[in-house]
This record gives C-alpha cells, structure tokens and sequence, in this order.
C-alpha cells in the first residue's frame, strides 16, 4: 500500500504511481472475475464484522454519533448492502439477453457488462462510512479497481478507512487517499474512467469540470433543500416523529433530512406542541445531557448555523453551546421565503415552518426553486398525494415517514438538477458502474446474407423498397418467448398428472 | 424560424423568450400528458410521411446522399422508432413496483418515470435527420419540452426541419434553433435540464462544460475510432462485403464506421483482393459516376481527409476530385500506428489496415488506445471472439458484421470513454430523458409504527438490537418461480378436472372436444 506511510498524508506526486498500479492490476484483468469480486466484498464484509468497536469510537470522535444511529446507519446498512450484492452478484454479471425481432432471429443479441476501469470515490463527512464504503462495494462488485478519498472533515474515520482497507483488501487494486482541498485538487488532475462524488452542490460542480477534462462520466450525490409537506388528514402524533426523527438523525446534518416544512397555521400550531413533548419523552429534560443527540461536525459549520437562528421566531428549542458544537433541535416560524435560512440546504438541527393554504401553493413554492433530493408527503388524502407526486420533481420521495425510502434496496437513490446526477444503492450502485456493451452476432449463413444483399449498392428501387418493408416497425407477433416457460409448465403438470394415472392404473392401486 | 445571424445580443434575447415558452409550457404540465404525447409522436409520424421528397432532396442537396441511404439509414429509420414508441409508450410510462423486502410489507414502493424538463438536442450533420430527431422524439415520448438544435454545416435539411417541425408540432413545447458555433455559444448560456449532443469529442467536451453552469445531465454521443478485427476462419467474400459496406455508406462519415482493420499480413491480402472486385461490382468502372457514393459534407472536411491518404501505400482507391468533393473508397496498407491516419477518427472513405499477428496483440493494440465507439470482430471462432469480448473496452461491438447492431432496437447505443457518455435506442431513449423517482409510501399503522418505534430515542441496546435483526438482509423467499410452480399446478389439476368431469358427464365432454372451434384458431 503505497499512500499511508505511518500514517502519514502521502505527498501528492505519489497520486500517479498508485493511480498505475490500479491501472495495471484493471488490466490484469483480475477484477473481471467474479469469484474475485466475490470474495473481496467478502473481505469487506468481515473488515465490517471485525472492527465494528473501532468503526463506532471513529463516528463517535468525529460527530459524537450514538452507538445506535452508529450501528443502524453505518454498520448494518452497508453489511446488508454487501450482503444483498453477494446474494445478486451472479445474477447481475450475465449478459442481457433483450428480445430480439424477426429480422435478427438468426443473430445473437447480448448486453454485456463492463466495467469502467479505475475509479474515483469520494466520501462526505456526515456518514463518513456509508457514503464511503456503499459506493465502494458497488464499485467492486463492478469489477473496477478503486481510489477511495474519505472526507478530511471527518478524521478519525477517514483514518480508521486507510489503516483498514489495505489490511482486508486487494492492496494492488483498492487505494485509499486521504487530504483536503489542496490533495483532492491535485488528485482530480488524475484520470479515472469514472467519478463517484457525495458532498455539496458547489464542490459537486467542481469535481465534475475537472472529470472533464477526461470526459470522465460522474455520479453526483449532492443535497438541497428537502421539503416536507403535512395537511390535517394525518395522524398527528405519527407524523410529528416521524418528521422530527428524520431531522434530528445525526443533528440534521443528512443529505435527505426533512430541510423545512409547508403546513397551514392550524397544522403548524399541532407540530409545535406536539414536538415539544416528543422531545422531552426523546432527550429529557436537559437536551444537552442526552447521549443520542450528534454535535455539530465543525466549528465552521456550527457558526454557519448558528447564524439562522434569529430567522422568523424560535418556537422549540433554540438552545447552543459553542464549546461543545452542540445546537439543540429547534423550530421556527414565521419563517419568511427569503429570510437566510430558506436560501440554502440548512444541514443542522433546526426546523423552519413556512405557511402555505393549499397543495397547489405547496407544489408552486417548491418548483420555483432548485428540486431537492427527497420530498416527504404526509396526508391520508391519495388524491392529494398524487397532485404532488405528479407535480414536484424531486430526488426520491416518501410518503408518510422520512429517510425510509433510501432503506428500500429496490429503489434508486439519487438527485435530480441541483441535488444530483445518477443514482445508486442495491442493483443501481452495480449498474453505476457498470458500462452495458450492446452486442450483435451474426453469423455466414448464405441465405441470410442473400437476403440483405439489397443492403449493397448498386442501389434500385426495388432494394430500396425491399429494405424498408424487411424493417417497417409492426405490432411484434409474439416472437417473445416469455410465456413459454409457463405454458411448458402446465404440459408438464398435465403429462404428469395422466403419468400418475397410468402407473396407479398398471399397478392396480386405482381402485376404481 | 430562421437564423437571422445577425449578431449574438439579438439571438439572445431570443433564445430566452423560446425558453420562457418552453418552460411555461412545461410547468403547465402540458407535454406530460400522455395523450398530448402520443398525438405529437403521431404528427411527427405523419412528417415524415408527407415529406418523404422534401427530405431526401435536402439530404441530397447537403451530402449528395442516395435516396436509398437517406430513406433506409434515415427516414423509414427515424419513422419505425417512432412507430415503435407510440407501440411501448404506454407500459414505458407506467410506474415500475419493484419488490420489496419484510420490511416494507405494508408500504408502496414505486418508482415514477418523469420528465427532467426542458431538454436541448444538438444534431450532428452525417445524419442529420436520424441524430436529431430520434433522441427529439425520445425528449417528446418522456414528457419534456425540446428545443433541437439541427448541425448548421447540413444546412438543407436543418432548414427543412426549421421549416416543417413547428407546422406538424405543438409550438410552445417544441422549438428549432438554427445557427453555427456564436449561436451555439449563446445558446448553452440557457439552462437546460438536459443536453442530448451528438458530435466530436472536443465539441462533447465544450457542452458539458457549458452544461456544468446549472449541473445539467449530459448524454453525449461522440465518435472514436472504431475497429475492426478480422481473422482467417471466415467467409471472405461475405466479411468484406460488409466491412466495405459499413465504411462505404454515407462515405465514411459515420460515428460507428470501421475507422481501420487489425488483421495478419495474409488475410490483409485476401481482402484486398476481394475488396477490388466488390467495389467494381458496387460502383462500376468509374466509381466518381455511381450515384451511390456520397460526397464528402464540406471543403474543410475533404482537406482533411484528403491528407489522410498519404500514410502507408494506397492498395486501392486513392482517386479524389476537390470540385466535388469527391474521395474514392480507399484502402491503404503499410500503415503505421504512429501515422496521421491513425491519430484522429477519420470520417471518411479510407480504410487503413494494421497488421498484427494475434487477437492479444490486437487487444493491446485498441487498448492502448481511446476507447472506441464500436468494435467489429470477424471471426468464426468462438474462443477469439470471447477474448476479445472479454479484452477490449467499447461503446458497443457487432460481430461478422459492421453498423447493424445500431439497428437492434432493444440494445442501448452509446459511447464509452472519449466515445460519450449515456446511450439510447427504442425504451433507452425514453429512459435517457426521464428522471426515476423512487418512491416509498409507508403506512400509518398504529401497529406498524410500534413496530418500529425502536428507532427514536432515547436508544439502548435491546432497541438497537431489535432494529438490527429487523432489517438484516437474509436470502429472499424468491417469487420468481412462483408463476411456473402455479401453471405446473393448474395443469395438474386441470388433468383431474377433465378426468372427473369425463367420469362424470362423458357425452358433454364428447361434444365439447369434437365441437371446439379450432377452425377459428387456424
């Protein structure tokens, strides 16, 4: 392992030398079999297993995580994603055999998967493992070999990756880098065949002009401003813990936390007292004291936040202290549209309410700005929901509860305009990866080969004609053998069931 | 519509007012109604249709293009897509339900299919009608608002489009540009929520750089040069017929043309021969006369290509006429990897060949290389061709044959590398234009909820633990053989129903089997 000497940030001159000897072990070819991919995400399974102690004191040194949002969202999360790919992997890796039309009946039509090369991930600080190591195993069970730069921000866990990673993995095939600004620069002057970027919209932007450069192909998990819309249909108590729970995670400080919340007065009033209780119930009487509530990562960003606080008029909470980085969870209203904190994602314990009448005047606030990454629906009215489904372009959404929907391993996660380009997680962090390399075989067949040779000049009319009927698009007459497996199957529960009658009647045990 | 040309303030200002359109109408929600859709695609089907002459003529005027080639690789091309949309569009835009683990038992997950907005296409001029208006009917088919923008260097038809696009389509929605590289400067000051550019690398590298402004996604379909290998084991005649063919259409000014042939010293020498007797066949003795053989689209163009000829010796062809832009088909042997020729895509009819002694070496070859657009791999042996598979990275391949996987409208086209990023092609157009939206509607169940009321605080260990094992990944129940295992039982049973029901009632089953209707099945 080439970049940590002792620890030690490597000098940025050693970035061509390790981005090499990723190069060469990709064209080894190693990592284009499967059986190796297999066990590498099995060796990362087991780097999880090994050192979940160490991995909860690194989250817990950086952000003063709790050992259960720790466990949940760090640990469990990515196991069960490794595990999901190791039970998929086989499936995934064949060749796409899509259905094919008369006029290519005789040829072979495959989509193979590819992958990329040498890949670029790069963490963010707020869950330095997650958004690291997903990407990672995705990247593997892909086939590629990988530079993985975790967030400086996050330290301890940044550290605890590069020390890590080299011991369970590939050491010619998987790198970690670590640096700030300045090493991250000079790494994006690489080249790599695909970029994997998780942070704000700005460096977002970055990353993708220096990718290109190489006309590298990127992923951009960024964030925004997620809304969250609530109406009176719903059950109050649910929904209040539901909501809160998504932004007090981590302190609020994720990507797809709840950002503000459009209600009317009436439903605002019931968050209001509603939240109160849920707090005290969650965090005691001292909010401060409680084990389960984050810090604020850094010093820059708990000034950043602090600074929204005397927007619109602090209804819960409200609290701070500056020593330990610790911001309380708070809730505003009287939240003006273009008061500071409605300008940027907040990503931080704090809660502003801006009052809307309708749906419509929910729908029409959100689309003048940039489409967030997830927007949270709560209403029992299905009617309404679609009205905003149909009209709000978002990231993802979940309908009556917060973060869930990035749980759903069936679901691609990802942003749209602002909030993102490309997508991931389950199957989709494989095809992230992954280039499909359309295929055609066709074969010498004479008779196949006279029947397009009016494909060959000299041109008639009669070719021409001949050619364009051969192609002419038509309602498909069932070329598509995708029943015949089940229709096979009920002949052979019919052979089956008049077999058993035979031989009961031979052998006599019918008995009438 | 038209270019004025006439200074970029003035088409500034008008490229934001053809946006303000676009995006009101968009708002509106007026191109994502499925119908409005359909009735588009349905008159962009009858534009082709009512100006099948109108087209080939410009077609003719801009490349001299056949009216074959500009019917077949053009217009019944761009027509059957079409065809094909209005057919599928329906379960295309239908939400996908995928499965869903335990935990989720009670919950929806759907993923939606929606339109990014209001997307730019930019068209290239070797074809000009396939590579502008298939991915316009895929912006249109997934609900977006389209301003295409048609290559100036293929004037007639991108006037001809001008012309005819706003008479057949919703005005608001749907709007032409013209112009050359100061248009298209200003033009990519605009906010897109996506750009669809097919051109030159360096040109793709421009637009996503523009495109980066407002973080807009890019597909760009770039060129490359893209191979061709050829070994002893095939039918000789046949491969280079099709090489030929596929380097010869349009005069080699296509993406996925075989740009040069890896091949042994000895099969380099069969094909040359076999290529002298096709080309007399295809185009006659003097093969300037033959209608068949495009022209080369400008004087820049043909400079540039005509430098190409002077790397190794001509073996064939070699013949070129500046007036009109006419090179011959060309075959050049002795090249070298380190040649003009084999430094920049060539988008022209000269077919340079490398010799290489085996398929590795002809993977190391391409490897060592940009990755191409396409990859031809001619040869009957299964284990040759699986290596190459295997070895060399392209946007996609076609095996004894060239172009025509382009055609397979179930396979993605697209680039890899310097050759783009992004692909389409029937439903993947549709998807290139539409943004999923996963989707989870979570029930509120009281008991659900208590369920999972491990997860607020304050936590300890038995409700982290419980948490835990309630979402641990454990090898799914499949469902996947369930239709199977269903049909093998009701055929069973059916069996048993036919036999008690023959015990019970034989003459009625009698009459049911000599009456069943089969003549109105055959």
């Amino acid at each position: 392992m080439g970049p940590q000497l002792n620890g030690k940030i490597p000098s940025t001159s050693s970035y061509p030398e390790i981005i090499q000897k990723a190069r060469d072990a990709f064209q080894s070819g190693r990592t284009r079999d499967v059986t190796f991919r297999e066990q590498q995400l099995k060796k990362l399974l087991r780097l999880y297993e090994e050192n979940t102690d160490a991995m909860i004191a690194a989250l817990a040194a950086d952000l003063r995580k709790s050992k259960q949002e720790s466990v949940l969202f760090e640990i469990e999360f990515v196991k069960n994603d490794i595990k999901h790919s190791l039970l998929n992997l086989r499936e995934w890796v064949k060749p796409e055999k899509p259905p094919k039309g008369i006029v290519n009946l005789m040829d072979e039509v495959l989509i193979h998967h590819d992958p990329f090369g040498v890949v670029l991930i790069m963490g963010a600080w707020n869950y330095p493992l997650q958004l690291a190591l997903v990407p990672v195993a995705g990247a593997i069970a892909a086939g590629n070999c990988v530079i993985l730069k975790p967030s400086e921000v996050s330290e301890a866990c940044a550290n605890l990756m590069a020390e890590l990673i080299p011991k369970y993995l590939d050491q010619d095939c998987y790198h970690v880098v670590q640096g700030g600004i300045p090493e991250t620069t000079e790494l994006l002057k690489e080249r790599f065949d695909y970029i994997f970027y998780t942070g704000s919209t700005n460096v977002g932007k970055i990353v993708r002009a220096a990718a290109n450069e190489h006309l590298t192909p990127v992923t951009l998990e960024l964030g925004g401003k997620s809304p969250v819309y609530i109406d009176d249909t719903v059950n109050m108590d649910i929904a209040v813990r539901r909501i809160l729970w998504g932004k007090c995670i981590n302190a609020g400080q994720t990507c797809i936390a709840p950002d503000y919340i459009l209600c009317s007065k009436d439903v605002e009033q019931e968050i209001v007292s509603r939240a109160k209780q849920v707090f005290r119930e969650w965090y005691g009487d001292n909010w401060k004291n409680s084990p389960d509530f984050c810090r604020i990562v850094t010093d820059r960003h708990f000034r950043r936040l602090v600074g929204f606080l005397n927007n619109g008029k602090i209804a819960v909470g409200g609290d701070t202290d500056e020593s330990e980085r610790y911001i309380s969870p708070t809730i505003l209203v009287d939240v003006k549209p273009s008061d500071p904190i409605m300008q940027e994602e907040i990503f931080g314990p704090i809660l502003p309410v801006v009052n809307v009448e309708s749906p419509e005047e929910a729908i029409k606030f959100i689309v003048n700005r940039e489409k967030p990454l997830a927007f949270y629906i709560f209403s029992d009215n299905s009617q309404r929901r679609k009205l905003l489904i149909e009209n709000v372009s978002s990231g993802g959404i979940c309908c009556n509860d917060t973060l869930m929907h990035v749980g759903v391993d069936t679901l691609p996660f990802g942003g749209v305009g602002n909030s993102g380009m490309g997508a991931y997680h389950g199957v989709y962090s494989y095809n992230t990866f992954t280039h499909k390399k359309s295929c055609l075989v066709k074969n010498y067949n004479p008779l196949g080969e006279k029947i397009a040779s009016s494909r060959y000049p000299p041109y008639s009319d009669k070719k021409t004609t001949f050619l364009a009927s051969m192609m002419k698009k038509r309602r498909g007459i069932g070329f598509s053998l995708k029943y015949l497996p089940h229709i096979v199957m009920f002949g052979i529960g019919i052979a089956v069931a008049v077999g058993y009658n035979q031989i009961a009647k031979a052998t006599g045990a019918n008995s009438d | 519509m038209g270019s004025d040309g006439s200074g970029s303030s003035t088409s500034a200002t008008r490229y934001s007012e053809i946006l303000g359109t676009a995006r009101k109408a968009f708002l509106q929600g007026k191109p994502k109604s499925v119908e409005f859709r359909k009735k588009q695609l349905r008159q962009l089907h009858k534009l082709y249709e009512e100006n099948e002459d109108a087209l080939v003529a410009a077609l003719a005027t801009d490349l001299r293009k056949s009216r074959h080639e500009a019917l077949v690789a053009e217009i019944c091309y761009a027509k059957n897509d079409v065809a094909n949309t209005l057919m599928h569009l329906k379960e295309w835009v239908a939400p996908e339900k995928p499965p869903k683990g335990i935990m989720f038992l009670l919950d929806d997950v759907s993923i939606y299919k929606e339109p990014y907005g209001v997307a730019l296409v930019m068209g290239a001029w070797n074809y000009p009608i396939t590579v502008a208006l298939i991915p316009f009917a895929g912006a249109i088919a997934a609900g977006n608002c389209v301003v295409l923008k048609p290559s100036e260097v293929s004037a007639a038809t991108a006037k001809v489009l001008a012309d005819l696009i706003p008479k057949y389509l919703d005005k608001e929605c749907y709007h032409v540009v013209l112009g050359g590289v100061p248009e298209t400067t200003e033009l990519l000051k605009e906010r897109f929520d996506y750009i669809f550019y097919t051109g030159s690398t360096a040109v793709g590298k421009i637009v996503r750089a523009a495109a980066n402004e407002y973080l807009t996604p890019v597909t760009l379909e770039l060129g490359g040069k893209s191979p061709v290998f050829i070994d002893d084991t095939v039918d000789m005649e046949i491969a280079t017929r099709r090489i030929l063919w596929g380097k010869c259409m349009n005069a080699g000014q296509t993406c996925v043309a075989p740009d040069y042939i890896l091949c042994t010293k000895e099969v380099q020498d069969k094909f040359v021969e076999n290529a002298k007797k096709v080309l007399r066949k295809w185009y006659g003795d003097n093969w300037k006369n033959s209608p068949d053989l495009c022209r080369i689209v400008n004087d820049r163009h043909f400079q540039r290509v005509i430098k190409l000829i002077k790397s190794g010796k001509v073996a064939v062809g070699g013949d070129s006429d500046a007036s009109e832009k006419y090179i011959s088909p060309t075959i050049l042997i002795d090249v070298k990897g380190t040649d003009p020729v084999m430094a920049e895509e060539i988008f022209g009819p000269i077919l340079p060949i490398i010799n290489i002694r085996s398929a590795s070496e002809a993977a190391s070859f391409i490897t060592s290389r940009e990755k191409p657009l396409a990859f031809y791999i001619f040869t009957e042996n299964s284990a040759t061709r699986k290596y190459l598979l295997e070895n060399v990275s392209s946007g996609g391949v076609c095996c004894n044959d060239t172009i025509l996987h382009l055609s397979v409208e179930t396979l993605p086209f697209g680039g890899v590398g310097y050759s783009g990023m992004g692909a389409y092609n029937g439903k993947y157009t549709f998807d290139t234009f539409t943004h999923t939206k996963g989707c989870l509607a979570r029930s509120m169940n009281p008991l659900g909820e208590k369920l999972a009321a491990g997860r607020y605080p304050p936590y300890n260990e038995k409700k982290t633990k419980s948490l835990v094992s309630f979402m641990k990944k454990r090898k799914g129940l499949s469902f996947h053989y369930f239709p199977h295992i269903l049909m093998f039982t009701l055929g069973v049973l059916s069996s048993f129903a036919f036999r008690s029901l023959a015990k019970k009632q034989p003459g009625k089953i009698l009459n049911l089997v000599l009456n069943f209707p089969l003549k109105k099945y055959f």
